[in-house]
């Protein structure tokens, strides 16, 4: 399963992976590209990854959100040059009942977060870049040396 | 002093920021078995700077799943330095 995707992103084919006749909700989550970050014009970005590591770790995801539901994932990341409004980010998790999928669809994009090597250099409206650093002060790093820009 | 044959074959790579400041996106390292991920990370830190914008203790995955420092390296791995994610 390719998890990682250079083509814009849709949620019907997801929807369409996870839906049967037994599985009577279908939670969805799409992450787009903002316009802002940090106080600061936003008008695109390029997603990069580890492709290996990132389709591993997604496989493991839906897994284990499988194993610890009733439900059936689907989810796919995009990589490469996006501009606002763009989908980033598409999951589709169908179960019986939509507490199971409300549940599985919120720990799959959490855990995508905290565990999938993606990484994303923003490119901002007064012509700078900088590489996003979620745990840094001010949410960017620098592109030289080691202080948050 | 180790020998070559004594001595693991670890293929470290750099991602995003960490590939951009170094200048590179892997380097084939030789390391004195046994060894842990520090130790090829201090390896690392001699065979090619400048590598300040790692940090001391960096996100670190052995062959496709994350590790921690005191993780023993094997002949072979594949050791990924990870810049802090951002993807989602």
């Amino acid at each position: 399963m390719a998890f990682l995707s250079e083509a814009p992103l849709e949620l019907g084919p997801l929807m369409a992976e996870v839906q049967a006749p037994d599985r009577g909700g279908v939670a969805c989550f799409v992450g787009t590209v903002r316009d802002h970050h940090a106080g600061r014009g936003v008008i695109g970005l390029a997603y990069s990854a580890y492709a290996e590591m990132a389709e591993t770790e997604c496989e493991r995801i839906v897994a284990e959100a499988e194993g610890r539901w009733p439900v059936r994932v689907a989810l796919r990341h995009r990589l490469g040059e996006l501009s606002v409004g763009e989908a980033a980010v598409a999951i589709a998790v169908a179960s019986a009942h939509r507490e199971e999928a409300f549940a599985a669809c919120r720990w799959v994009i959490e855990e995508l977060k905290r565990r999938v090597p993606i990484w994303k250099r923003e490119r901002y409206a007064d012509g700078t870049e900088a590489w996003v650093d979620p745990s840094a002060q001010g949410g960017t790093a620098s592109l030289r040396g080691g202080k948050p820009g | 002093m180790t020998t070559d044959s004594a001595a693991l074959r670890i293929r470290v790579r750099f991602f995003a920021r960490f590939a951009e400041v170094v200048g590179r996106e892997a380097i084939d390292l030789r390391v004195a078995a046994p060894a842990t991920v520090a130790d090829v990370l201090a390896e690392m830190r001699r065979a090619c700077p400048p590598t300040d914008v790692v940090p001391a203790k960096p996100l670190c995955a052995r062959n496709l799943s994350q590790v921690s420092l005191e993780e023993p390296v094997a002949d072979g791995d594949e050791l990924a330095l990870l810049p802090p994610l951002a993807g989602g």
